[in-house]
């Protein structure tokens, strides 16, 4: 079903959302800086920014999370769990780069053997209206990850900027329930065939492809390989790409406070950080950056792959936009599918 | 040939030599990035290869800090007037054997803050080159040219030192030391604001903070073997959000640089989420500067003053 609505009226409904949902949107922190907040006042959305530099998995799979607290009270101890989601969300404003991520990350945090309440309470009281994506930038690679910049796949709602007015798709349950949303009109003939060129012209623009077809058999090959000593050479062992990425999903459980009361937090970690498999006994499995840089692209491309059926990438280009010394994914990428991988 | 060029072939030239006859394992200098305006650091060992290496006004990282990364290679680094001063400030505190590094000294011609010419034009810049004192960028729609000048880094339009202290080899004619800017302005700047004030913007930068270190990894000063926020036990400091961690993070990384920044800007440059960090470190080297006439990385020999004592030193602090 489609309907569109009027940049005039873009406020009205943003404060409609409000009302009735937790609603979570870009926002702008700083020059150049966006990230997904919760939004108190419709004037906060900012879709200025073209991928906010926190991708939307924060939402659902928080940097830093309380799973449970403790006080001790006189004899007694009180233990209580998290808090669960009381009013239903909407994500406005996703592109599709992260909305596919989400469904990644959903793949291991709501699986067969396992489900995570604090990922899946989120997840069921969310409503996700994507935001096509106009103008991709020169490090996205969406198309070759299986994705694109007009994807609709798990939004419920998908909306595409036309200049004056949005269009706006309903595309699930969660998004007809937006069927007699008083600021959406019947949509017209001629903004359908706009949408068509818009999303022609986007995937165009999507000009990088990188070879991941059949990426995690080449890396089956490659455990030892000196293509390892390159990737990880300049790499400085900060964490950007794995905190941006959004699709890195490994996480660390720390207790926080004393004896009488405290909290139990799940914080992102990241494979890149000499903790990251630091075990008690001292020993480090994962001793110097090869080991560490060989982790982050083999989860990504042989680990997942083989337990899902998807490479753990969807091609947002964040981790080549922010990394401080410029390393480029797409480079080790296509290194795996030469015989010789090219030499610096 | 214009002096980027020039001074580009010379250090291929010394490259190729140092390899050639074994003077070093390795040379790191800078190579092609894969987007317009970014270069990236790179490593050459083959004689045959060094013309994968390049100068241009981009090349913004301070490589010193790949020193302990490689500690037991001998190295050929290739180093800007702020890189020198972290290489002498670690000769200083022992970080390397004596000969160990081949210092390949470069005259800065102050590099350019890719981000603010990003903001300058409308769209993404899919092209850029540099000619002399302009930058021409092309992106979806635009073709413009920008004076270099306008797009500096601030910690380089403040710089008084880009010509290498001391070098193994200079790579191309001293420059001339005038700062654009005076050269503590963002720690003055700063200080002209109350302390409410001052508490306010330094809350509101570090909030941005997404604890990846990015800032601490960038920085050739900081190398401890383990960082304190890192230490489970004892633990100092916990590893989630609140803005009490955070600013501790901040503070105790900026005061750990106190008498060994060469305000070189890589911690600002590196941080994806646009926190100003150069403020702080400015105003404990201008500190550093007034109390014990000493600036990093300046002198081969004079050892750093918050690791000496002298009856002369300024006490006045103890009441």
């Amino acid at each position: 079903m489609k309907r569109r609505l009027d940049k005039k009226d873009f406020r009205s409904f943003l404060q409609n959302l409000i009302e009735t949902y937790d609603l979570f949107a870009p926002v702008k922190l700083a020059e150049g800086v966006s990230v997904y907040r919760k939004i108190d006042q419709p004037e906060e959305v900012d879709l200025t920014h073209p991928n906010p530099q926190k991708p939307a998995k924060d939402l659902f799979f928080p940097q830093s999370e309380e799973m449970l607290r403790y006080e001790k009270i006189g004899k007694h101890s009180q233990m209580a769990s998290l808090d669960e989601v009381k009013r239903e969300r909407v994500l406005f404003g996703a592109r599709p780069c992260d909305i596919e991520a989400i469904s990644i990350i959903e793949k291991v945090f709501v699986g067969k053997e396992y489900t995570d309440v604090y990922f899946l309470e989120k997840r069921k009281k969310t409503t996700i209206i994507g935001l096509g994506c106009n103008h991709p930038l020169s490090t996205c690679f969406c198309s070759s990850t299986g994705g694109g910049p007009f994807l609709r796949a798990r939004s419920d709602l998908f909306f595409v900027d036309l200049g004056e007015a949005y269009l706006v798709e309903l595309l699930t349950e969660k998004g007809l329930a937006f069927q007699k949303n008083p600021f959406l009109k019947e949509a017209d003939p001629k903004d359908l065939a706009l949408v068509k060129e818009l999303e022609e012209k986007a995937f165009e623009k999507v000009s990088s492809s990188v070879p991941i077809d059949g990426i995690d058999k080449r890396l089956d090959l490659m455990a030892e390989s000196s293509f390892w000593d390159r990737v990880h050479e300049g790499c400085i062992g900060c964490r950007v790409c794995t905190y941006l990425c959004p699709t890195c999903h490994c996480f660390d459980i720390v207790d926080e406070g004393d004896s009488q009361k405290g909290q139990r937090v799940r914080n992102w970690d990241s494979c890149l950080s000499p903790l990251y498999t630091l075990e008690t006994s001292g020993h480090n499995p994962r001793t110097t950056g090869r080991e560490r840089t060989r982790q982050r692209l083999m989860h990504k491309f042989n680990y997942f792959p083989k337990t899902f059926d998807q490479v753990a990438c969807v091609g947002c280009g964040r981790c080549i936009l922010y990394c401080p010394i410029h390393f480029d994914i797409r480079k080790a990428i296509l290194w795996t599918s030469s015989a010789r991988p090219k030499s610096f | 040939m214009d002096n980027s060029t020039m001074i580009q072939q010379k250090i291929r030239d010394i490259a190729k030599d140092l390899l050639a006859k074994k003077t070093v394992d390795l040379v790191i200098g800078f190579g092609e990035g894969t987007l317009p305006l970014r270069v990236t650091p790179r490593f050459i060992r083959n004689p045959e290869k060094v013309d994968r290496l390049l100068w241009n006004s981009f090349c913004e990282n301070n490589l010193a800090t790949y020193l302990h990364k490689f500690s037991r290679f001998k190295l050929g680094l290739v180093v800007k007037g702020c890189d020198a001063r972290s290489v002498i400030a670690l000769s200083l505190e022992k970080r390397f054997q004596p000969g160990q590094i081949f210092m390949i000294g470069v005259p800065c011609q102050k590099m350019v803050d890719r981000k603010k010419v990003s903001r300058a034009v409308k769209g993404e810049i899919l092209q850029a080159r540099e000619e002399g004192d302009l930058l021409y960028v092309k992106g979806d729609g635009f073709e413009v040219s920008l004076k270099r000048n306008d797009f500096l880094y601030s910690s380089c339009q403040a710089c008084t030192h880009r010509n290498p202290t001391r070098a193994d080899v200079m790579v191309g004619d001293p420059v001339e030391e005038l700062p654009l800017k005076e050269t503590y302005h963002e720690a003055k700047e700063f200080e002209k604001m109350s302390s409410e004030e001052r508490w306010k913007f330094f809350e509101k930068e570090t909030s941005r903070c997404i604890r990846c270190y990015a800032c601490r990894e960038a920085c050739p000063m900081c190398y401890c073997s383990e960082c304190f926020v890192d230490s489970s036990n004892p633990k100092w400091i916990e590893k989630s959000f609140s803005p009490s961690d955070l600013q501790f993070y901040h503070m105790v990384r900026a005061y750990h640089q106190t008498g060994r920044c060469s305000g070189c800007g890589a911690c600002e440059r590196a941080c994806p989420m646009e926190i100003r960090l150069a403020y702080l470190t400015q105003k404990l080297s201008q500190d550093v500067k007034e109390l014990f006439e000493f600036e990093t990385g300046m002198d081969s020999e004079a050892p750093p003053p918050l690791s000496t004592f002298e009856i002369a030193d300024k006490q006045d602090f103890i009441k």
